[in-house]
């Protein structure tokens, strides 16, 4: 995505301060083959891959019946994403999907944390800064794409082409607005957490600009609070669909 | 860019921005009200009332993030420009 001449640049007010510059739309380019990729976005989804494998293989290599250290972190976040789950797909069917929805969580809450906890701005880059994967739109759109293909999924392995009962099932008339609803889900879980996440440092950046010691210290705290609550929002989300697309809309009195 | 473009954007950035906050101010207004009510009436229940409480304020504050989207849109990656 290439981004136009930038407004903010001619209004030419947030190049007052170096450290807390605004950086929105420049990207560290990387060319692969005729494509175009931001660079500074697979450096850092690598570095969040590289965290949570790290974190599974330390709790996971020397597994003892009394856990204690990080056996018993990653032993406590298994059974919250799993509790998760199971609140919103049910009891009988939960299980296949705790991985998928237990990724995107920790996926998320770790990448968006190591946006506003590591000082990304020590780290010199050619162009562009690096900062949370998920503040680029390009992250949150795969994110929710996978969304869509796995309710996608779970619909049809459940119920094969008898999915698309669903679209007509109280009535025909509705049928326009079923069709939509598969294009507005990704939009809107793409929107939600890309924008809060931008909006979280572009308030941090605008404060630091304005007042640079200590007033931005609640305010990022408010964000680290926030980028958790849509890591959990994301992951809830993306379970509520696929349990949607697992009942249909008729079966809910069935049981 | 023209500056006509540019003072229609930014003008058009801030209402935006501050449209889209009147809705769901009133509304996570609304659903924290009830919240606290629920937790005078039972107390007990504060932990699940406050959980749920905050995924749907998350909820509608992601409809003000909407605006912010189109307000980010006009003022960075300007399509009009």
């Amino acid at each position: 995505m290439h981004y136009g001449s930038l407004l903010l640049d001619s209004i030419g007010f947030f190049d007052s301060l170096p450290l807390a510059k605004l950086e929105v739309g420049h990207h560290f380019y990387w060319h692969i083959g005729n494509k175009t990729v931001h660079g500074q976005v697979f450096i850092n989804t690598w570095i969040v891959i590289g965290l949570l494998l790290i974190a599974s293989i330390a709790a996971t290599r020397n597994i003892q019946r009394i856990p204690s250290g990080i056996q018993n972190l990653m032993e406590y976040a298994l059974e919250y994403v799993r509790d998760l789950t199971k609140a919103q797909i049910g009891e009988k069917e939960y299980r296949p999907w705790v991985p998928f929805v237990g990724t995107l969580f920790l996926f998320i809450f770790v990448a968006n944390w190591s946006g506003a906890l590591v000082p990304w701005k020590l780290f010199e880059i050619p162009e562009g800064e690096l900062a949370a994967p998920t503040n680029d739109i390009n992250t949150t759109v795969a994110l929710a794409l996978l969304v869509s293909l796995a309710y996608f999924f779970a619909g049809f392995r459940k119920k094969g082409l008898g999915y698309f009962a669903k679209y007509i099932e109280p009535t025909p008339v509705l049928l326009p607005i079923a069709i939509l609803e598969d294009f507005t889900k990704p939009l809107s879980l793409s929107f939600r957490l890309f924008g809060n996440i931008l909006a979280d440092e572009l308030v941090v950046a605008v404060l630091v600009l304005l007042v640079p010691l200590f007033i931005p210290l609640p305010v990022m705290m408010l964000g680290l609070f926030t980028s958790a609550i849509q890591a959990l929002v994301f992951a809830t989300l993306a379970a509520a669909y696929i349990h949607e697309a697992l009942e249909g809309h008729g079966e809910e009195e069935a049981h | 860019m023209d500056p006509l473009v540019q003072a229609a954007s930014v003008v058009a950035a801030a209402l935006a921005i501050g449209l889209a906050a009147i809705g769901p101010g009133i509304g996570q207004g609304n659903a924290s009200g009830s919240a606290v009510e629920g937790i005078a009436r039972q107390p007990e229940a504060e932990g699940k009332i406050r959980g749920t409480l905050l995924l749907t304020l998350a909820f509608m504050e992601s409809l003000t993030i909407y605006g912010l989207v189109i307000a980010l849109v006009l003022l960075f990656a300007n399509p009009f420009s």
